[in-house]
């Protein structure tokens, strides 16, 4: 459908679609224009762009909400995270694939089952768990949970993609006299990338974002993660706009620079990763 | 060597080797097993821990009157449902007013999110900035676009107002419980339209451009080729953009707290903000637990639902 002459209309269509992205960028316009002018001139000249490139709400913003440390905290729990649900679903997805065995059934078809249980159904008594197996308050604990909520999706995308990878590979490897564990991770794991690229990206956009399971299990003020540090930033400074919107531009900067830095796999990722 | 040395060496290897192949078999199948417990145990023991048992314990939870303090938990039967489906008004607004945001996110999230993607497949010069700019506020999470979309309903929209003097945009949407319903709207399709144009995007380049060469020979116009060609042959990107979007509005939490906090007077609020009140601010844990079971099933419910009845109208090539 790409290969349709340029007509007039075209033209006009071309119109309306930067017409309406303007509309889509106003947001954008206005939390960065006014998170440079000071308190009084927000009120006054909402609308208007700053006098000058002020940066005193940023340094002002990035001391009280700590967020470098925010930061930090939020690329630990997002890598970490990353690393088990790859580590571990592929694994488990191959072995499930691999094995005809009622046992592999049942356990794919719990996994799955579970994902139409919304989090909220689960959080109350996982909150009672969580400190019963002492993994509340602390970034290992966060990144275990996250395996946890993560593994259903994860697992049904490897899933459906190791099933397209031909056996006789690994039959070979067999032969050569690779175990189990080294036919896996030297020669079905490389086979994987593309999926597990897809995977890394919707669970970074979702672990990077997410807001209310941080909330339930971290309590520390030195352990939060971006949108923690922003809740409790910006309800304190609910009426400083100058310094909470300075905090809100410094909290979606590094999602942004992880997006332009790899737009094509993440926009081929939700198309891969939902369309199976 | 005599030639009966070398046949009888031959006979002895033979033999010597169906026993390692036995051997070998049975210590692969034993081996099979053992890495069975390693590749999928660890998953599956976190899962389990995690994900499984605390819902069969929200299911236990819900029959009871816990209020959070350990060893407080009494068996009450169903008198948590009951309260829920008599007398909780605050549970029937929120139940009626998802449902309803739900509705309404669902149909224009779709609608808008494939007008996009129709916009951006019809060759424009500009159509790789213009998706990069549609999908730019997916990247931001629910939370911080709430209070993105605070500031410039109270601040940013009534300044353009009060400029250019059109006294609607003076007041804050968000200061009305209908406004503040609406704005919850806006935000959430300017947050999930991007995302559902990249799927449509995605399967509007997969139409064979002969079928609509094709139709458009037999005299179809620009409406009918929409309506009887493409939207048939991406019925499989409606069902998982159906999928997605009930999925993200009835679970809607973080842009409803950041962005409205439920206001006003509870107008606005949600049902997960309504279970996440009920437990961790009444410190009400079997109530809210017991809403929190009537939401799964409620959603659970609706989605099988749309899956079923979406599949049935997908279409071959």
């Amino acid at each position: 459908m790409e290969n349709e002459r340029y007509t007039g209309l075209t033209f006009l269509l071309e119109l309306f679609g930067i017409i309406l992205a303007i509309f889509f960028l106003v947001p954008f316009y206005y939390v960065l224009g006014n998170s440079f002018k000071s308190f009084a001139d927000i009120l006054q000249n909402t609308s208007s762009l700053p006098k000058s490139l002020d940066f005193t709400n940023y340094s002002q913003a990035i001391a009280v909400m700590d967020f470098w440390r925010a930061l930090l905290n939020s690329l630990i729990v997002t890598v970490a995270s990353n690393v088990l649900i790859v580590l571990f679903c592929s694994m488990a997805a191959y072995k499930l694939v691999r094995t005809r065995h009622k046992i592999s059934t049942v356990i794919f078809f719990i996994f799955v089952a579970t994902m139409v249980i919304p989090f909220q159904s689960i959080m109350i008594p996982l909150v009672k768990v969580g400190s019963t197996l002492h993994l509340m308050n602390s970034h290992y604990g966060l990144v275990v949970m996250y395996l946890a909520f993560g593994s259903a999706l994860s697992i049904f995308l490897y899933h459906g993609f190791i099933k397209g990878i031909p056996i006789e590979l690994e039959e070979a490897a067999i032969i050569d006299g690779c175990s189990p564990y080294m036919v896996f991770w030297k020669v079905v794991f490389p086979l994987l990338k593309p999926i597990t690229v897809t995977i890394v990206i919707l669970n970074t956009l979702w672990i990077w974002n997410d807001f209310l399971l941080p909330s339930l299990v971290l309590r520390d003020e030195e352990l939060r993660t971006i949108p923690l540090a922003t809740f409790y930033f910006f309800g304190a400074y609910t009426k400083q706009w100058n310094l909470a919107l300075a905090g809100l531009v410094l909290g979606i900067t590094p999602l942004l620079i992880f997006f332009f830095a790899a737009q094509k796999q993440i926009i081929g990722g939700i198309t891969s990763g939902s369309i199976k | 060597m005599s030639k009966f040395d070398k046949a009888m060496n031959k006979e002895v290897e033979t033999v010597v080797d169906d026993a390692t192949d036995f051997k070998v078999s049975y210590r692969k199948k034993r081996r099979n097993s053992g890495s069975f417990i390693v590749f999928v145990g660890p998953v599956f023991l976190v899962f389990a821990a995690l994900v499984l048992i605390p819902f069969l314990m929200g299911l236990y939870y819900s029959f009871t009157n816990w209020n959070g303090v350990v060893g407080n938990i009494h068996y009450v039967g169903f008198d948590n449902y009951k309260y829920i489906f008599t007398q909780d008004a605050d549970f029937k607004q929120s139940f009626i007013i998802t449902t309803k945001y739900t509705f309404i996110a669902v149909i224009l999230t779709n609608l808008i999110g494939f007008g996009l993607a129709l916009l951006v497949t019809k060759g424009l010069k500009s159509r790789n900035i213009l998706r990069t700019i549609f999908f730019l506020p997916n990247l931001i999470g629910g939370l911080l676009l709430g209070f993105i979309w605070q500031f410039i309903f109270n601040k940013g929209l009534t300044s353009l107002g009060a400029a250019l003097g059109i006294d609607s945009l003076m007041q804050s949407l968000l200061g009305t419980a209908n406004g503040a319903f609406w704005a919850i709207i806006i935000v959430a399709i300017w947050q999930g339209a991007g995302y559902i144009m990249i799927i449509y995007v995605a399967a509007l380049q997969g139409v064979p451009q002969e079928l609509i060469e094709a139709a458009q020979v037999d005299g179809a116009d620009r409406f009918t080729t929409l309506r009887k060609i493409i939207i048939p042959m991406v019925a499989p990107a409606v069902t998982v953009c159906l999928f997605l979007t009930i999925s993200w509005s009835f679970k809607v939490f973080d842009q409803n707290l950041s962005l409205t906090g439920g206001g006003p007077f509870k107008s606005t609020e949600m049902l997960a903000l309504n279970i996440y009140t009920e437990a961790f601010v009444n410190n009400r844990y079997g109530l809210g637990e017991a809403k929190a079971i009537v939401f799964f099933v409620f959603v659970a419910a609706i989605s099988i639902l749309q899956v079923y009845l979406t599949k049935k109208r997908e279409v071959e090539a």
